[in-house]
């Protein structure tokens, strides 16, 4: 009889992806999902506006690092304005 | 289009499958319509005769979709046309309007029976002319024919498709009951002798291909179909050349008169008329469709009495054919309008010349016979206004 | 503070009309989101560009096509569907995709929805339902919740609405899911699926519409909505189609995925076989 157990992930080996945060500036319209709903809370509302007077997203520093790439931001944005591309190690 | 399609010979039929077997012959390979008489009969000959020729019959669910489905069609490449009456005609003209916009040739069939509203459904009437040049909101150009009998019925399917290619429009064919339902001899051409002029089709790098350009001087721009890899937009808003929406009067204006000036500009292509015995004629009768048979029969009756009387049938309605009327006008006394509603076409006539037009007229249910429109004749021709010989 | 990079193009712009961006949905619109995510399932499928078509009607997703770079045609209001379809018959070897609004579809369109259903049309529908007709500021629709604030509603909608899921599986359809704008990779996977399943799909995207229903209903902004869409919303395809109806307002949950899933020959012209 097959057992469906599920087998233990080694975190050792398991790299944890590592993204950057891209942004076509004109094109936010500072409606903050991709700050909201980033799981790894990696964006803030920026102090600065783009022409239009749009708040866009910025990277906090204390979250620099935490990007892991899983491109929510880039799919809940309704402006096509924000895409992350994974950082090669 | 093989030859197999067209079923070449000599035939006794009505005037419905007439245009049925006219629109095969012209390569339609689309038909999307919804029953309504007195124009059934196109729809039930085509839904047996294309699933014979590898075409698309469907039964839409209203003449909304139906004439939606046929733009759909024709953007994807099809020769594609519809068939209805008076109260559906009324329901397609938003899309006639779409049509107009975007450009999308097809074939609008109107069968024309008693109207407003329900009406006479099985019995003749001619009050949708103005209806088909002015019904959807807008300046857009028309096209509209007005076959006599099941032979013209086909052989103007066969030239409205061109026209609507070559024009990108929707082109209406304004039949009535009587012509739709009458059964005459239909001779069906060999395929080689059926027009095909075909669309024009764009040329050159499809990066660059702007498809509301109009590269010649009849205005009227390539035709890229769906699936080509051009990358189409094509929308129902005012749009510039590449097609993109652009709310400007500017832009309005520019593509609007093209809209129109492309009909106006090209009228040998597009008006067709018939006459008989104009010659010293100091009277002329003008009909179109069934009237037109009456009419010609007066038109006999009073010039055997000596009446100096000639006949102009309106084949296309519009464009209305004005210069030839004004022509008409310098040696002619009084016109006779006969017309089976109670004063359309009539304005057209009044507003190119300047004799008084008598109008024979009726709003529908029967074909307008002889008589009246002699009596007419007669009235015209004592009450002084013509010079008799 | 940390800038991202700031770049002038997105990855996806190929397939849009990034010469038209910004486009003109509001702040917090969610209807940019489903777009994106139709755009997403056109790269995964496979499926050669120049063969996806989009027809949209008319409303604020009806702007839809004329953002899309692939053939697109923005018909007349209610009008999208049956235009497909003769897109569709006349070349089936197109992949077409009719991307509109609740009230294009629903309201003005329903008639051709539910026939199109009913022939079981080899065409995928997403309809984004923000729940008014946003395009016009915020009446009420097909899918207005009862008693919800409308331009057109002052004192409470006064119908009931669509259960849009239980219409389309009654209707025909062969399969018929519903997702929200924050459930993106499943609309991503729900499109793409309908793009290869035969007959007619429908995915229903609730999208929030700050300016029109949000404003009137104590959602102002599309991130106040996509809260409410992650607490309330439940994933149980199997719930009985009757208890799928949406109602913001109460302490309801919103029942989402995927709800129909059956295999009814797609609609087919008659073709006889004659010789030749």
């Amino acid at each position: 009889m097959k057992v469906f157990a599920r087998t233990p992930v080694n975190l050792g080996e398991f790299k944890i992806p590592r993204g950057r945060v891209y942004l076509i500036l004109e094109r936010c319209k500072g409606c903050n999902l991709c700050i909201e709903f980033c799981p790894q809370q990696v964006l803030q509302v920026s102090e600065m506006t783009n022409e239009k007077g749009y708040h866009y997203p910025e990277i906090r520093s204390d979250r620099e690092d935490a990007c892991v790439n899983c491109e929510f931001c880039t799919m809940v944005c309704p402006e096509f304005a924000i895409y992350t591309l994974e950082v090669e190690e | 289009m093989t030859s197999s399609h067209i079923l070449t010979g000599r035939y006794f039929m009505n005037g419905d499958h007439a245009c049925a077997e006219g629109a095969i012959a012209a390569g339609c390979r689309f038909f999307g319509g919804y029953p309504i008489t007195p124009s059934t009969e196109i729809a039930e000959h085509l839904s047996s005769r294309m699933p014979q020729i590898g075409g698309v019959y469907i039964q839409m669910e209203d003449e909304m979709g139906s004439m939606a489905t046929v733009l759909g069609a024709s953007a994807a490449g099809a020769r594609a046309m519809t068939a209805t009456s008076g109260p559906g005609f009324s329901l397609m003209m938003e899309n006639i309007g779409l049509a107009a916009m975007m450009e999308i040739p097809c074939l609008v069939v109107n069968v024309q029976r008693g109207s407003p509203s329900t009406g006479l459904p099985t019995l003749p009437g001619q009050a949708d002319v103005m209806q088909a040049r002015w019904g959807s909101h807008g300046d857009y150009g028309v096209v509209a024919y007005a076959p006599w009998s099941p032979q013209e019925f086909f052989d103007l399917t066969v030239h409205s498709f061109n026209v609507a290619d070559r024009y990108r429009i929707p082109v209406l064919l304004l039949a009535d009951e009587v012509v739709g339902h009458m059964v005459e001899r239909v001779e069906i051409p060999e395929a080689d002798k059926i027009p095909h002029w075909g669309r024009k089709r764009p040329i050159g790098s499809k990066k660059e291909f702007k498809p509301f350009e109009a590269i010649d001087d009849d205005l009227v721009p390539p035709l890229a179909h769906a699936g080509e890899g051009y990358r189409l937009h094509f929308t129902g808003l005012t749009h510039d050349e590449r097609g993109y929406p652009d709310m400007s009067a500017d832009t309005h204006q520019v593509l609007v008169s093209r809209l129109v000036e492309k009909i106006n500009r090209n009228p040998k292509d597009l008006i067709r008329t018939e006459t008989f015995h104009l010659e010293g004629a100091r009277i002329v009768v003008i009909a179109f469709g069934s009237t037109a048979r009456s009419a010609r029969r007066a038109v006999r009756v009073a010039r055997e009495r000596g009446l100096p009387v000639g006949f102009l049938r309106l084949i296309s309605i519009w464009p209305f054919p004005e210069q030839l009327i004004r022509e008409l006008a310098q040696d002619v006394d009084a016109f006779v309008m006969a017309e089976m509603n109670l004063g359309q076409m009539i304005r057209e006539v009044e507003r190119h010349v300047e004799q008084p037009v008598l109008g024979v007229n009726h709003a529908g249910g029967a074909m307008l016979a002889p008589e009246p429109i002699l009596e007419a004749i007669e009235k015209v021709a004592n009450n002084g206004s013509t010079s008799s010989r | 503070m940390v800038q991202p990079l700031l770049v002038e193009e997105h990855p996806l712009d190929g397939l849009i009309r990034a010469d038209r961006m910004p486009h003109i949905w509001c702040p917090g619109c969610g209807i940019g989101i489903v777009m994106r995510c139709y755009a997403q399932a056109i790269i995964n499928s496979g499926i050669d560009i120049e063969k996806h078509v989009v027809v949209s009607g008319i409303g604020c997703s009806g702007r839809v096509a004329g953002y899309m770079n692939i053939d697109s045609y923005h018909t007349t209001h209610g009008r999208g569907i049956p235009f497909a379809v003769g897109l569709k018959l006349a070349n089936p070897e197109l992949c077409v995709t009719v991307f509109s609004g609740d009230g294009d579809l629903a309201a003005i369109g329903g008639n051709h929805l539910i026939h199109a259903a009913r022939r079981n049309i080899d065409i995928t529908v997403i309809c984004a339902n923000n729940f008014n007709y946003g395009m016009t500021g915020g009446q009420m629709g097909p899918t207005t919740p009862y008693g919800a604030l409308s331009t057109t509603s002052v004192y409470g909608c006064p119908e009931h609405p669509f259960n849009l899921v239980n219409l389309l599986a009654a209707a025909g359809a062969n399969f018929v899911s519903r997702w929200t704008t924050i459930h993106v990779r499943q609309v991503i996977d729900d499109v793409l699926y309908a793009f290869n399943k035969p007959g007619f799909s429908f995915i229903e995207v609730l999208a929030p519409c700050p300016i029109g229903f949000g404003k009137s209903n104590d959602l102002e902004q599309g991130v106040d909505e996509t809260l409410l869409y992650r607490e309330r919303c439940v994933h149980e395809p199997d719930t009985a189609l009757d208890k799928l109806g949406i109602d913001l307002r109460e302490d309801q949950p919103i029942y989402v995925g995927r709800f129909v899933d059956r295999e009814a020959p797609a609609y087919q012209p008659i073709r006889l076989e004659v010789e030749k």
